[in-house]
């Protein structure tokens, strides 16, 4: 399992794979130290934040990350686009092996991997007008695009949906979701092929999430994107993501595409994730199970042996705790609908809706 | 009869809708007319600083000191008295060289009277005492802050080993007793550097170690501060953002986190300036900066305590004009500080 056995393995199937596939994540690991000692400080242990995480994303398409808070997801994001150093694995983007790049020497996969970050009060420069912020990108890169960079920023405000007039304001001007429009703007500018959205709609008003998520899938329709769309709300989700992958505590114990997992989900965790999403459907509330799980989510620090999610799984047995579940396809099971369970189920949680959830159809 | 009721519910729904509409139009107008001024945040601190009286007054009063510093020679030249002139006729001899007349021998010809013991004319070298103050100060106050900010950017921004070396460095500098050292520094200094060629001592180098010295103390303050803006700074988003598009350090540091800490910057400066004036005003009066001849309000002050019992007024106009400078430009720095974060400590 050591990585200088699995770089050869995988140049190998770089040939065969990396047409097929934008984004592969291979055994991605992110440790953060800690670290104790006044003066010299010696590292005691490490928070697993990611560990062990392997995912592919094709052109134009969107997978949903989805998990509780703390569970890796935006670990997950900030590794891939070279924000965080991974500790382990690999992270191969469009080919290319971005894993321990410097920002220097990536800057072709940079141009092409974009970030739409969570908070828009946060992720603009208050001091740069609207115009500087969405040039910025072009300059860094030196894209002189034929219209001058003025015109392509106007554009690109159009694009998002913002008055091109607005280009010299300053981002305390607009609101919440002007503002994520802003930086939907800015990473456009580069005309990337795929795009992190970490948690890009959870700082927003209900109504206005609905807006940005249509925006984002107007443009993945329109650009051909691929996004990595982290999220927790599965309503979102599924609403966005073809393909969706649940994390528990830095690993990925579902994944599967986006009908399959909302019908017929197999690991309990995501049993207990999808019971409690809120539905309204009167018709349906009391043949409902609601799964109610106990305790809280173990320490990353020290994660349990065998299963990670055993200490809270009410089918846990012997085996959970010594050997740990692999993350496979169940023989029956839908093409790509992977789980890591010692114990699958099928089971309906869910109604089988075909129409988008909730608060996206609300504003349509 | 429910219908009646409805229907007139229905009309004045209308109306409150219409005048909505109105008022709806008339905002857009508004902010249509807003749109064309922009108002960028440097433009909306110095609009707040204006509506601040007391800032306004600070302002007025620290001008004219400045202005009357910048004009000092055509300022004496117009009371016909340059700063080393002597007016032996202005100070009575039997009586200890101290001044005729009343008030120090202020007059229509020395209009803030006459230095006894020398007959120096008082007005003269206040003005070209300001001038000396006001440049050492502001140049120091320039090197400290420059200094300042570039240790602290390098500090909050490098993290690791470089911050942890800087802000070795930053507290040992905060640590220091800065007065004694400053006194037992300035005359080594002094001597070292500032004797010409024939043994005495150069004016220019001499103010070039006092600025030295004054700003050596003072960059440590500020480095602080902006390491802390840098270090709040570098988690928000919009960092991150500017690395994933592939920005550089320089890109980072000068054009991404610089922008923002122009309020602490300057806030660090306005207050510096004052701070200084009043050090090497300590300086000169403890006889460790600008030495008489060269005309300093500190050594004015220090000359003054010989004659105060009987001649009070030349203590009074070095004294009561350091107060009103360092008054007014301190004034002015909270002023500033309150228009740039109108947020902080405003009920």
């Amino acid at each position: 399992m050591s990585t200088t056995k699995s770089i050869p393995a995988q140049q190998s199937g770089e040939k065969s794979t990396s047409g097929e596939n934008l984004l592969e994540v291979e055994d991605l690991q992110v440790h953060f130290p800690i670290r104790q000692g006044i003066v010299f400080q010696r590292q005691i242990g490490a928070v697993r934040a990611v560990d062990g995480v392997s995912f592919q994303v094709k052109p134009g398409e969107s997978l949903g990350l989805v998990g509780e808070s703390g569970c890796g997801k935006s670990t997950t994001g900030r590794a891939v686009t070279r924000l965080l150093e991974p500790t382990g694995g690999t992270v191969r983007f469009d080919g290319e092996d971005i894993t321990h790049k410097k920002v220097a020497s990536m800057r072709a996969a940079r141009q092409n991997l974009q970030m739409i970050f969570q908070d828009p009060y946060s992720s603009l420069n208050p001091r740069h007008t609207v115009g500087t912020i969405i040039e910025t990108p072009m300059k860094l890169n030196g894209i002189n695009p034929e219209q001058g960079h003025k015109k392509r920023a106007q554009e690109l405000l159009e694009i998002v949906g913002l008055n091109p007039e607005h280009y010299n304001r300053y981002p305390n001007e607009f609101s919440g979701g002007q503002r994520q429009r802003i930086g939907i703007a800015r990473a456009l500018a580069l005309k990337p092929k795929l795009i992190v959205a970490d948690e890009p709609v959870s700082a927003l008003d209900v109504s206005i999430q609905a807006q940005v998520v249509n925006l984002l899938q107007d443009l993945q329709r329109e650009f051909g994107l691929a996004f990595l769309f982290i999220a927790h709300d599965l309503a979102v989700v599924r609403h966005f993501s073809e393909r969706v992958a649940v994390m528990y505590l830095g690993k990925i114990v579902e994944i599967a595409d986006r009908e399959t997992l909302y019908s017929r989900p197999q690991h309990p965790y995501t049993h207990a994730l999808l019971s409690a999403v809120p539905e309204v459907d009167p018709d349906g509330a009391d043949n409902r199970e609601r799964i109610r799980l106990t305790g809280d989510v173990p320490s990353p620090i020290n994660p349990p042996s065998g299963c990670r999610f055993r200490t809270r799984c009410w089918k846990a047995q012997d085996i959970c705790a010594s050997e740990e579940p692999p993350l496979v396809q169940l023989i029956g099971s839908a093409d790509g609908h992977q789980a890591a369970c010692h114990f699958p189920e099928v089971k309906q949680v869910v109604a089988p809706e075909e129409i988008p959830a909730a608060p996206a159809s609300a504003a349509e | 009869m429910t219908q009646q009721p409805h229907s007139t519910g229905t009309t004045g729904d209308s109306t409150v809708l219409e005048a909505e509409v109105t008022t709806a139009t008339a905002d857009t107008e508004t902010t249509a007319a807003k749109e064309i001024v922009g108002r960028s945040p440097a433009r909306m601190a110095f609009l707040r600083l204006r509506r601040d009286r007391a800032s306004v007054v600070a302002l007025t009063v620290a001008l004219l000191f400045v202005l009357a510093a910048v004009l000092s020679p055509v300022l004496s030249g117009i009371e016909g008295w340059g700063p080393a002139t002597p007016d032996l006729h202005g100070i009575d001899p039997d009586k200890g060289n101290f001044p005729i007349g009343a008030f120090g021998g202020i007059s229509g010809s020395h209009w803030l009277g006459i230095e006894p013991g020398t007959g120096y004319d008082v007005f003269s070298r206040l003005v070209y005492g300001l001038r000396t103050s006001l440049m050492v100060a502001l140049i120091a106050a320039l090197l400290s802050t420059l200094l300042g900010v570039v240790v602290g950017l390098a500090s909050g921004y490098f993290g690791g080993k470089v911050d942890a070396a800087l802000n070795w460095v930053m507290n040992i500098m905060l640590a220091f007793p800065q007065l004694l050292f400053i006194i037992a520094l300035t005359p080594v200094l002094t001597s070292a550097f500032s004797t010409n060629a024939h043994g005495g001592t150069s004016e220019t180098l001499q103010l070039g170690s006092i600025i030295v010295i004054i700003a050596l103390f003072a960059w440590a303050y500020t480095a602080r501060l902006v390491r802390g803006q840098v270090l709040s700074l570098r988690e928000r988003e919009f960092v991150d953002a500017a690395r994933i598009m592939g920005a550089g350090w320089k890109h980072m540091l000068f054009k991404q986190l610089l922008p923002n800490l122009w309020a602490p910057i300057l806030i660090s400066f306005a207050l510096a300036v004052p701070t200084n004036i009043a050090t090497e005003a300590a300086l000169s009066y403890l006889g460790v900066g600008v030495v008489p001849p060269n005309p300093d309000l500190g050594s004015m002050l220090d000359a003054a305590t010989q004659y105060y019992l009987y001649d009070p007024t030349y203590m009074v106009v070095p004294g009561v004009a350091l107060l009103l400078v360092v008054l007014s430009l301190n004034l002015l720095g909270d002023g500033v500080r309150d228009a740039l974060d109108p947020r902080a400590n405003r009920a």
